[in-house]
């Protein structure tokens, strides 16, 4: 029997650590995993209004959130793999030129 | 939650990387007792089981070691860091000030697969269709990004 | 039911459950050295114990005793855990298999599962999909080149086999219209056309059985998809750096994970536990438990079969094989099952 405020103050919190993650961290990867995090809080909060309006809209939601994620998941680690080609580096400080 | 904050303390991607999934596996279990059965299935094969995967063959792939830190890490953690916090507690705040209103008990609204079945196909059919051309342009894509500059990737060298 | 008994029941169904298993993966070494050797016209163990029934028993106790070599160079917390998640994986998605129907002892019945879940086929998805983290992070944390490469490799073969795993899947769900293992089993009693039973691989899933037979070997990393792991090839692959206890886990958890892909080939395919059933009343409780583990059994013999008769695939015909045919073949099943089952839903007198 926990308050839907316990649930929403989780999600917020999962949120702002991927935000948090996103700003801070230096190497691309952990980055893309913030961003994952982002989505997981805001998955979280989906499916916590899903159970309080006993609407499933809510969980198909979260369905189609995840779909993206994965799809973005895909083209991201592409985009790394060709950013780590052409740099030789992770550090995303390091590819601050527009040409090599 | 503690996952959350481990993905921010570890240095070594790898470390970032399993603390996340045990991040999504623990959101798993959130939506079991939220009564989202399909939902948290659907997290541990899709999210925890292959995303992650998808992540933990990059990091190894590309041999990432621990960070470093470098002049832009410190201006980032100086000024992000106080600004989302900031954010955080406000977002916290706002919530939790709205909590006097009539907290009630999340009892299970059962996410049957056969109710979720029929919402995603009866009336949410345009978006699942869009998606899956979605998944299907981000396969090209990925596909077309990692191929190697001097034309399609040669197979493996060893042979038999 | 009082919640004592319950409780009571489900510690008794799980400590038998595991015991089973367990002894099962040890007999199932023992079963393959047998017919491997019968196949290469060899004997195979004899001296320890009739027939060499013993010989699991002398194996675990060498792995106890082996010295345990730890290297310097590996990445101790992930060195250690990793043969942990395998195994612990591998054994817990016997959890949802049913292995007989409902079972009366005095005034306490109970379902011989021990839960059923209305998402059972997913929950073993899912725990096959976290059993890769086992072989990826075994791979990573040997800090060897060969390790990783064979961990590497491993983790993409068994990620790309599930998809048309779970597709293969689909198709079985469609025709029992539910997720539950024991629905599924429920929905292949009976008979049609006077004699065959209503089993799935007869009663319209065959293409599926084939698909999923496939995707299983290459889920569980057997010949003829074994290249992560062949001797021959990458040293030992993942668990080249690994000895004694810690090897004997990953070695147990490869043959939890193929009783567990027997054991649902059984119920999704061949009728779980319905076979004849004849003769007293104590011998009808246990028959269904005997037609399961026979049925169990057969599909063991077939893995240890195909090892031994098949060459090998190379690693890129092996991937091609995965996306390129399986899964259209998979997708077009899907579609081909739900099409016949909506068919015969609007005019019932077609099929």
């Amino acid at each position: 029997m926990v308050p839907l405020s316990c649930y929403l103050v989780l999600s917020g919190i999962l949120f702002v650590c991927g935000v948090l993650g996103f700003l801070i961290k230096r190497n691309i990867i952990t980055i893309f995993m913030s961003i994952e995090l982002m989505l997981n809080g805001v998955n979280l909060s989906f499916v916590a209004f899903a159970a309080q309006w006993h609407a499933l809209s809510g969980q198909v939601f979260v369905f189609f959130v995840m779909v993206v994620a994965a799809a973005e998941a895909a083209v991201g680690l592409a985009i790394i793999i060709a950013v780590y080609r052409t740099r030789e580096t992770l550090n995303v400080d390091r590819v601050n030129l527009l040409k090599l | 939650m503690a996952g959350a904050v481990n993905l921010l303390a570890q240095s070594h991607p790898i470390n970032s990387a399993l603390s996340l999934v045990v991040v999504m596996a623990s959101l798993a279990a959130e939506y079991l007792l939220l009564g989202a059965e399909f939902v948290a299935a659907v997290q541990v094969i899709v999210y925890a089981g292959a995303i992650m995967v998808l992540f933990l063959i990059t990091i190894m792939l590309l041999n990432a070691g621990a960070e470093e830190r470098t002049n832009g890490s410190r201006i980032a953690i100086r000024i992000g860091v106080p600004g989302v916090a900031t954010g955080g507690v406000l977002i916290a705040w706002t919530l939790l000030h709205r909590a006097d209103r009539q907290a009630f008990a999340i009892g299970a609204l059962k996410g049957d697969p056969s109710d979720i079945a029929r919402l995603l196909f009866h009336d949410f059919l345009l978006p699942f269709e869009v998606t899956s051309v979605l998944i299907l342009i981000a396969i090209m894509g990925a596909v077309v990004l990692a191929n190697r500059p001097e034309g399609v990737a040669r197979g493996p060298r060893k042979d038999g | 039911m009082s919640i004592t008994a319950f409780v009571i029941i489900s510690i008794i169904k799980s400590a038998a459950v595991v015991g089973v298993l367990l002894t099962a993966v040890a007999y199932s070494v023992w079963l393959e050295r047998k017919v491997s050797a019968h196949i290469q016209n060899r004997w195979g163990p004899t001296r320890v114990g009739p027939f060499g029934l013993l010989q699991p028993l002398a194996d675990g106790v060498k792995f106890i005793f082996k010295e345990d070599l730890t290297q310097p160079h590996v990445y101790k917390p992930l060195y250690i855990a990793a043969p942990i998640i395998a195994v612990v994986f591998a054994i817990s998605s016997i959890a949802v298999i049913p292995f007989g129907n409902f079972v009366e002892i005095g005034p306490w019945g109970t379902y011989l599962q021990i839960t059923d879940l209305n998402i059972g086929l997913l929950v073993v998805l899912g725990i096959t999909s976290m059993g890769v983290y086992g072989v990826a992070l075994a791979g990573w944390s040997s800090n060897s080149k060969y390790a990783l490469l064979g961990g590497l490799r491993a983790s993409a073969q068994m990620i790309s086999y599930e998809v048309s795993l779970g597709l293969s899947l689909v198709g079985v769900v469609i025709m029992a219209g539910s997720l539950s293992l024991r629905q599924i089993v429920d929905a292949q009693g009976g008979v049609f056309w006077h004699f065959i039973p209503r089993w799935n691989i007869f009663h319209g899933q065959t293409i599926a059985f084939f698909i999923y037979m496939i995707s299983a070997y290459a889920e569980t990393n057997r010949t003829p998809f074994d290249l992560p792991e062949a001797e021959s090839e990458l040293v030992a692959g993942y668990h080249t750096e690994y000895s004694a206890m810690k090897f004997a886990m990953f070695f147990m958890a490869e043959y939890a994970n193929m009783v567990t892909v027997a054991c649902l080939a059984t119920l999704l395919f061949l009728g779980g536990w319905h076979g004849p059933i004849f003769g007293p009343p104590i011998l009808q409780a246990v028959m269904p438990v005997f037609w399961f583990c026979l049925k169990v059994f057969f599909f063991m013999f077939l893995y240890v079969w195909v090892r031994w008769t098949l060459p090998r695939f190379r690693y890129d015909q092996l991937m091609a094989f995965g996306w390129k045919f399986l899964l259209p073949l998979a997708v077009a099943n899907i579609v081909y099952t739900a099409l016949v089952v909506a068919l015969r839903a609007q005019y019932p007198g077609i099929f």
